[in-house]
């Protein structure tokens, strides 16, 4: 032990902050590996007991090495470019999925001060990254030289500009009832009790922002970017192996993402749901990680139902929805909220 | 040594080769992707100028969302670039000389003279609480809230002037009303009629 501790202190400051922060950014990004792996099980074995069916149950106990072996499937198989294709951006686009996606748990705050990078601007910097994400997939269609890829792209850019305004006003709401754009500052806003949290005020809001979510993650219903009935697969139709995998692993980690976001945003983040009532003590133990955990499990449930429940959307009708619904209703809401403050409506904004 | 030097050159690098390649490269879809690569560049030089609310807002705003339509656009282009080479020669004086006279202006504006650290001296860093984006934001709602508010309602005539330009309903374009649709009762399309049976002659055949 002394050796270690000595062998750590003979590094210069700058590398072990640095060390540091790698080690970090590791505990962030294994977990969340691990939940995209476990939670493509968790939708197959939802929606087949939704759909009255048992799901996986072949490998390993009760199915649970399922997502290993899908693992090891994909990163064997063979990574086919087509012929014409633009060979670099080809295998760069699904990195540029990837990568925005897992950039943005930086800001995340898991506990009351349990985040990576305390940033003032948080809130800016998750809007830009989630506006990135749809780069990998307009450059994955395009590569692709296919014209069902290329289809797929279009389609995703359009939506995914559609449904950026109004996740970008509903979270314009929140930042004025918080009064910070930094997301520790949005938690700590909500203290109190379970009406204290935001979905309350903002009820509209935590709606649009959620379904905004699940359009801009081209999750079903929303999922005409990849639209199997009617253009193959959309922008991935000429991926495979690992490049595929890539892909799929940004749907997920977008998904758990959104399922984090909202739930900071709406429901208190870390807070306890038993603040200020008589359960506070019994529950104190509880660590904060363990109800943000919860609520994410929540929101990741509600999109594997709706997969499950919902047929697609057309495609005019989600430009309608986006367009005409979503965007007029956060922005009456900004003025309803600016009333709210002005006139210090409790016990929220007093 | 410092590290941020070393950060800007190589930043710096980046974004003068990739702005030089937008003008460069013959395919319009890589000259937009080396565009995103130039703004994303610039927003990480103006995050070293602790500008970070500009930064993030230039990406935001310039990389997510408006070269996102700029790439849908150009995607869908079938550009034959032989006839956009022809006259290469024939517009090349022309096209030095106004060359010539950007560089030249430049050089006057953004000269040394007009910059440099007698001008303007070097701003106070600052600590980690200091906000760029409550500063930014105070500073709009005070003292420049009227240029402010013009250009705002500048830019909201600018969104009806484009859609009032684009809307316009054609007789033979078929349009759906899904408020209709949705009211639409059976009895609106449907008529059932009572029929009696009828007996066929020969039931064996």
């Amino acid at each position: 032990m002394d050796i270690l501790l000595a062998l750590w202190n003979s590094i210069p400051g700058d590398i072990q902050t640095l060390l540091v922060v790698i080690l970090k950014i590791v505990a962030i990004v294994v977990p969340i590996m691990l939940t995209v792996a476990y939670l493509t099980l968790a939708e197959r074995k939802v929606i087949g007991y939704i759909q009255v069916r048992i799901g996986p149950n072949r490998v390993g106990p009760r199915g649970l090495l399922q997502p290993i072996a899908d693992g090891i499937k994909l990163a064997f198989k063979e990574v086919i470019v087509p012929s014409k294709a633009n060979r670099f951006l080809f295998l760069s686009a699904p990195l540029l999925a990837l990568a925005p996606a897992l950039a943005a748990w930086a800001v995340i705050p898991f506990d009351d001060g349990m985040v990576l990078a305390d940033i003032n601007a948080g809130l800016l910097y998750i809007l830009a990254l989630t506006s990135l994400s749809v780069y990998g997939i307009i450059i994955a269609g395009w590569a692709s030289n296919s014209k069902y890829a290329l289809l797929g792209a279009l389609r995703s850019a359009a939506q995914v500009v559609a449904y950026e305004i109004a996740m970008g006003f509903a979270l314009v709401v929140v930042l004025m009832a918080a009064g910070s754009l930094n997301l520790g500052d949005i938690v700590r806003a909500q203290e109190g009790s379970l009406i204290h949290w935001f979905w309350l005020p903002l009820l509209p809001m935590f709606v649009v922002y959620f379904l905004s979510g699940v359009a801009e993650t081209n999750r079903a219903p929303f999922d005409v970017a990849e639209g199997e009935s009617e253009i193959v697969a959309g922008f991935h139709v000429e991926y495979s192996g690992m490049a595929f995998a890539l892909f799929f692993l940004a749907e997920y980690a977008n998904m758990i993402l959104i399922a984090a976001l909202t739930a900071i945003m709406f429901l208190g983040g870390w807070l306890s749901p038993f603040q200020g009532t008589f359960l506070e003590s019994t529950f104190a133990w509880v660590p904060g990680l363990a109800w943000l955990l919860g609520k994410m499990a929540v929101f990741l449930f509600l999109f594997l139902w709706f997969r499950a429940t919902f047929p697609r959307y057309r495609y005019d009708q989600i430009m309608r929805l986006g367009w005409k619904v979503f965007i007029p209703l956060t922005i009456v809401w900004i003025l309803v909220t600016g009333v709210a403050i002005l006139g210090q409506l409790g016990p929220w904004f007093d | 040594m410092s590290i941020e030097p070393v950060l800007f050159y190589i930043f710096s690098a980046i974004l003068v080769t990739a702005s030089a390649l937008v003008v460069v490269v013959r395919n319009p879809v890589f000259a937009a992707l080396f565009l995103i690569l130039a703004f994303f560049t610039s927003s990480a030089i103006w995050l070293l100028l602790e500008a970070e609310f500009l930064a993030i807002v230039l990406v935001l705003v310039y990389v997510g969302a408006v070269m996102v339509l700029f790439l849908f656009v150009v995607m869908m282009l079938d550009i034959n670039l032989a006839p956009l080479r022809e006259g290469f020669i024939r517009y090349l004086p022309v096209g030095v000389v106004v060359a010539v006279i950007v560089l030249l202006e430049m050089a006057v504006v953004v000269g040394p003279e007009n910059f440099g650290l007698e001008q303007m001296p070097a701003p106070a860093r600052h600590g980690a609480d200091y906000s760029n984006t409550e500063e930014l934001g105070s500073i709009l709602y005070t003292v420049y809230a009227y240029p402010f508010e013009i250009a705002a309602v500048i830019l909201l005539v600018a969104i009806v002037a484009a859609i009032s330009l684009t809307m316009r309903r054609r007789p033979r374009v078929k349009y759906q009303n899904p408020a209709e649709q949705v009211l639409i009762r059976r009895n609106d399309r449907v008529r059932m009629v009572k029929m009696e049976a009828e007996k066929k002659e020969n039931k064996e055949q």
